[in-house]
């Protein structure tokens, strides 16, 4: 049904276009070549009037031709399915559509094969509803967009307003976009804060979602931040030296050499970051952690051990998260190094100052409302980055100042809780979506701060 | 005279003050080197782990089996039509279990040995010499060599990365003799002399109370398993071949670390791997099912085919979609929207959106495609559509630079000759453009065929055996993919783990280059 609305669409689309064009010929050759358009443009005038309404049909049948069939479906069950909740009633329909489906339903019993049968009637009835009223508004809108054209017509100004309709669309879908996310995110939320209170949530200190329905998350914002700091100590200090020394030593060669293959780890998939942190640096840093272990004890400083290690830890998914980051900060604070103004280097150079003491007090600070933006970006970063930590954090909520303990996410118990059964009623799917609401917060507040600072920052210098 | 003199003293003093911020000055500079040079080595080690890793899973070994295809077994009475070959997977592992049994008669002794010998190949690994036959069944009754991989354990001992060994070097074999408890007594003078030597080694690293590491003998095809070792004899227990080529051949031991309950295979499988190799039944071949097989359980059998369509059709989905929009909302925003409220609010939009974590638009994707518009869960149009959704920015933001690199020169020249706007910016602006857009277009979809976690998200990470036909069917991509494996416990998905990498970053290497290829050839200055 799908392709053949998408082909009947094509069809609708590309005969009124011919229609329309050869009028508009016709015209032209009547009236001696005094016509405000050209007959193409007469022709996607025409064109526009068969598709657009089509278009419009055609997406409110997706949307809503099977709940449509549903609720008709719905009202004609025996009485005795009003037992039902409307949870069970819904997957009791799914199953209904898969059985219609698959045309395979024998052997099921007699009221569900009545019922996957009626159903098959009823979406018959709402596909060719929906075609007669396509082909209906289509012949109309080739008749109606037909008897406009004129040889004074302004077919092309109109065309030209609907495609500069659709561009405006198109930029449209940013705000849809980011309307949908507010809107899922919110409307999940508040079914699951009808259920656990949004305090428990934000204040408790116990997270058993899986198993318990313990919805304090406390602990997952804790790993959160820990992982992002440990993320952000390697990742700061070696991306600014990194700018600092491209921008300011580096010569044009090494610089033409040295960028790319920086920017080599940030094209490089997350996943494979993850493989990485979990082959190789997570059982290091868990030998390295025994090893310390055992020699505190040999040394007599410590009775038992005081580090955790854990196949998985924190330490390994900052680490591995940190090189991940560091292209980011270097090419951020790149260009706002380069974009302090050459003049402040060579005042500070003529007061004798040395190339490091110019770079320390003089281009540094200039540039520190810009370096702060970069790190800000790449904090948020950090916080929402998923397949590091996935791999090679753990999944044990807990609030422990080991670095070497596994700990766990936001983002962690986002893909633990959504992946698996899922059903939209259960508090452990819509867990997730508050989850994911507090980590669109935090990373919308960083971002927008980030993003005004840099903006005020351009123009200073601009 | 004091003036020199304290202007001497103040000289001291301020050349002693240079040398100190000339000093600093160059340990800023070291410390600038030192961060680049951490982050290219930390490249460096992530990409020779993980390619030296791909490497050893870019070829694996398979064993020869010449079996004769025996009409009652293949095609029985009442299934001999091609589909019922086809489908008769146990009858042609039946047929390579006997032929593995004949070879080694000893594994027909007891249940333990059968089943021993029967994990050398994969049930599944007969399927596709199965499906030859069922297109050629005037193979029936004939003899043919059918190759199947072996056991990924296995695999992994031949490639030295299963369990630790050390091979040793023995001295001539002088005599055997029969025992009478069974095995036999090897004795040579100083035969054993390097086992010994590296017995007490092995025996000085290990706790005091582990067990003795195994030793294996091997002479050509014969391997035995030897005891009681001194330097001049020990006690042999023969696990494959002939006792007699103890004497005649050059015998050498191996050296085994591991406890044989605490291993993945037994001394009797390495004894006949060995003996295989040594007939020359296996081969290290190119592990070319990594690109043509699809998942499987098995490590050996497993491929990438499924996730590797399974991504060219969510990329297809993203391209479709993200492509258009992007770049009519590109040239939108640059040509055409007037400065007011709502332009700026598209802006910040589309800025914020470029920086949302992409894991928001996954549940995104779970909440309005799958239970809001009741979308298939782990389709490529779904997670072509969340994907989309991410990539449209990047594409966004590309496209604008680009269109803002062309000069207003080449707008006011047309409409000079009295295009209109529109006709501007698609006759003109948009084809100069087209290059720069192009590769922003293509970085974007680069970043969006390595992403998982939406797609997790949507579910496709299930298994999938099956190729998907169309952008509807249940499938998963390279990335989820490289996830799975990355769970899977066995130690033979570590290295086929990588060697998918390699091939995401191939692909991920080819549109880079494209992009790169595009940026020299069409590059222009204004």
């Amino acid at each position: 049904m799908d392709w053949l609305l998408i082909a009947l669409i094509a069809v609708f689309g590309s005969s009124a276009f011919f229609l329309g064009r050869m009028r508009a010929e016709r015209l032209l050759m009547s009236t001696a070549g005094r016509m405000h358009s050209r007959p193409n443009y007469h022709g996607y005038y025409v064109a526009m009037w068969a598709t657009v309404p089509v278009l419009a049909i055609a997406l409110s049948y997706a949307v809503f031709g099977e709940m449509l069939t549903r609720g008709q479906l719905a009202r004609e069950l025996p009485s005795s399915f009003s037992r039902l909740s409307p949870a069970e009633l819904q997957s009791y329909l799914d199953s209904v559509r898969l059985a219609a489906g698959s045309a395979a339903s024998a052997g099921a019993d007699r009221v569900f094969e009545a019922i996957t049968n009626r159903y098959l009637e009823l979406r018959g009835l709402v596909n060719a509803g929906t075609l007669v009223i396509l082909g209906l508004v289509a012949a109309f809108g080739i008749v109606w967009g037909q008897s406009r054209l004129k040889s004074d017509f302004r077919a092309r100004a109109l065309v030209e307003n609907g495609m500069e309709l659709v561009l405006f669309l198109c930029a449209g879908v940013a705000i849809a976009t980011t309307a949908g996310i507010v809107l899922s995110l919110l409307y999940e939320s508040l079914q699951f804060f009808q259920k656990v209170s949004a305090w428990d949530f934000l204040t408790g200190t116990r997270w058993n979602a899986q198993t318990e329905a313990e919805f304090g998350a406390l602990p997952l914002f804790f790993g959160t931040f820990m992982i992002a700091l440990i993320a952000m100590l390697v990742a700061a200090p070696i991306g600014l030296f990194s700018a600092i020394f491209l921008s300011e030593y580096a010569s044009q060669t090494a610089r033409a050499w040295i960028k790319p293959i920086l920017e080599i780890l940030a094209g490089i998939p997350t996943v494979v970051y993850g493989f990485f942190a979990l082959l190789v640096v997570a059982p290091g840093i868990r030998s390295a952690a025994i090893w310390i272990n055992e020699t505190a004890i040999q040394l007599g400083l410590a009775s038992e051990p005081i580090l955790a290690a854990q196949p998985t830890s924190a330490l390994a998914a900052g680490l591995v998260m940190g090189i991940m980051i560091i292209p980011f900060v270097s090419s951020l604070s790149d260009d706002v190094i380069n974009a302090v103004p050459q003049t402040l280097r060579d005042a500070a150079f003529a007061l004798g100052a040395t190339k490091s003491e110019t770079v320390q007090q003089v281009v540094v600070p200039a540039a520190l409302p810009g370096i702060i933006a970069a790190l800000l970006l790449a904090v948020s970063r950090a916080i929402g980055e998923t397949m590091i930590v996935v791999m090679a954090a753990g999944k044990s909520a807990r609030i422990s100042m080991d670095p070497t303990s596994d700990l766990t996410t936001i983002t962690v118990q986002i893909v633990s809780l959504m992946t698996g059964e899922t059903g939209f009623d259960d508090p452990k799917t819509l867990s997730a979506f508050a989850l994911g609401l507090v980590l669109f917060t935090v990373t919308l507040a960083f971002n927008v701060v980030a993003l005004r600072v840099v903006k005020k920052y351009r123009e200073k210098y601009d | 005279m004091t003036d020199t003199a304290r202007t001497q003293a103040s000289k001291a003093r301020a050349m002693k003050r240079l040398r100190k911020r000339r000093a600093a000055d160059g340990r800023f500079r070291y410390y600038g080197l030192s961060a680049i040079l951490t982050a290219l080595g930390a490249l460096a080690v992530l990409i020779f782990t993980i390619g030296s890793q791909a490497l050893s899973a870019a070829t694996y070994h398979v064993v020869n089996y010449d079996i004769t295809l025996d009409p009652a077994v293949i095609a029985p009475e009442g299934a001999g039509r091609p589909e019922d070959i086809s489908r008769n997977v146990e009858g042609f592992y039946g047929l390579v279990r006997d032929n593995l049994i004949a070879t080694f008669p000893e594994a027909a002794k007891d249940r333990a040995s059968r089943r021993e010998v029967a994990d050398f190949v994969t049930r599944l690994a007969v399927l596709p010499t199965a499906q030859m036959v069922a297109e050629q069944p005037e193979l029936v009754g004939t003899r043919i060599t059918l190759t199947a991989p072996l056991n990924d354990d296995l695999d992994l001992y031949l490639k030295g990365q299963g369990v630790r060994e050390r091979k040793l070097g023995v001295g001539a074999i002088a005599a055997i003799k029969g025992e009478v408890e069974g095995g036999y007594r090897v004795t040579g003078a100083g035969a054993f002399d390097a086992v010994v030597a590296a017995l007490a080694v092995a025996a000085a690293d290990l706790p005091a109370d582990a067990a003795e590491p195994g030793v294996l003998l091997t002479a050509g095809p014969s391997t035995g398993r030897l005891t009681e070792i001194s330097a001049g004899s020990g006690h042999l227990e023969l696990l494959t071949g002939n006792i007699k080529d103890f004497a005649r051949l050059q015998s050498k031991a191996r050296l085994i670390v591991a406890l044989e309950s605490e291993r993945t295979i037994s001394d009797q499988q390495i004894a006949w791997t060995l003996a295989l190799k040594d007939m020359g039944r296996i081969e290290r071949v190119p592990r070319k099912t990594l690109l043509t097989n699809s998942d499987s359980t098995y490590p050996e059998l497993a491929g990438g085919l499924a996730a590797i369509v399974g991504s060219l059709l969510t990329m297809l989905v993203t391209a479709l979609v993200a492509m258009p929009i992007g770049i009519f909302a590109a040239v939108y925003l640059e040509e055409f929207a007037p400065k007011n409220r709502v332009t700026e609010f598209i802006e910040v939009n589309i800025n914020n959106l470029a920086a949302v974590p992409s894991i928001v638009f996954g549940l995104l994707g779970a909440a309005l495609y799958i239970n809001f518009l009741g979308m298939p869960r782990s389709a490529p149009l779904v997670g072509g559509l969340v994907l989309a959704l991410m990539t449209f920015p990047v594409v966004i933001i590309a496209s604008r630079a680009a269109l803002k690199a062309v000069p207003p020169s080449v707008r006011s020249g047309a409409l000079a000759v009295g295009a209109s706007q529109m006709q501007t910016v698609f006759h003109h602006v948009v084809p100069l453009a087209a290059p720069g857009i192009l590769t922003g277009a293509i970085l974007g979809m680069a970043r969006a065929l390595g992403e998982s976690a939406p797609l997790l998200l949507i579910g496709m990470v299930a298994f999938v055996g099956d190729v998907p036909r169309s952008p509807t069917d249940e499938s998963t991509v390279m990335p989820v993919l490289i996830f799975s494996w990355s769970n899977n416990a066995e130690r033979a998905w570590e290295p086929l783990t990588s060697a998918m990498i390699i091939v995401l970053l191939a692909f991920l290497l080819l549109m880079n280059g494209l992009v790169v290829f595009l940026r020299r050839k069409y590059e222009r200055r204004w």
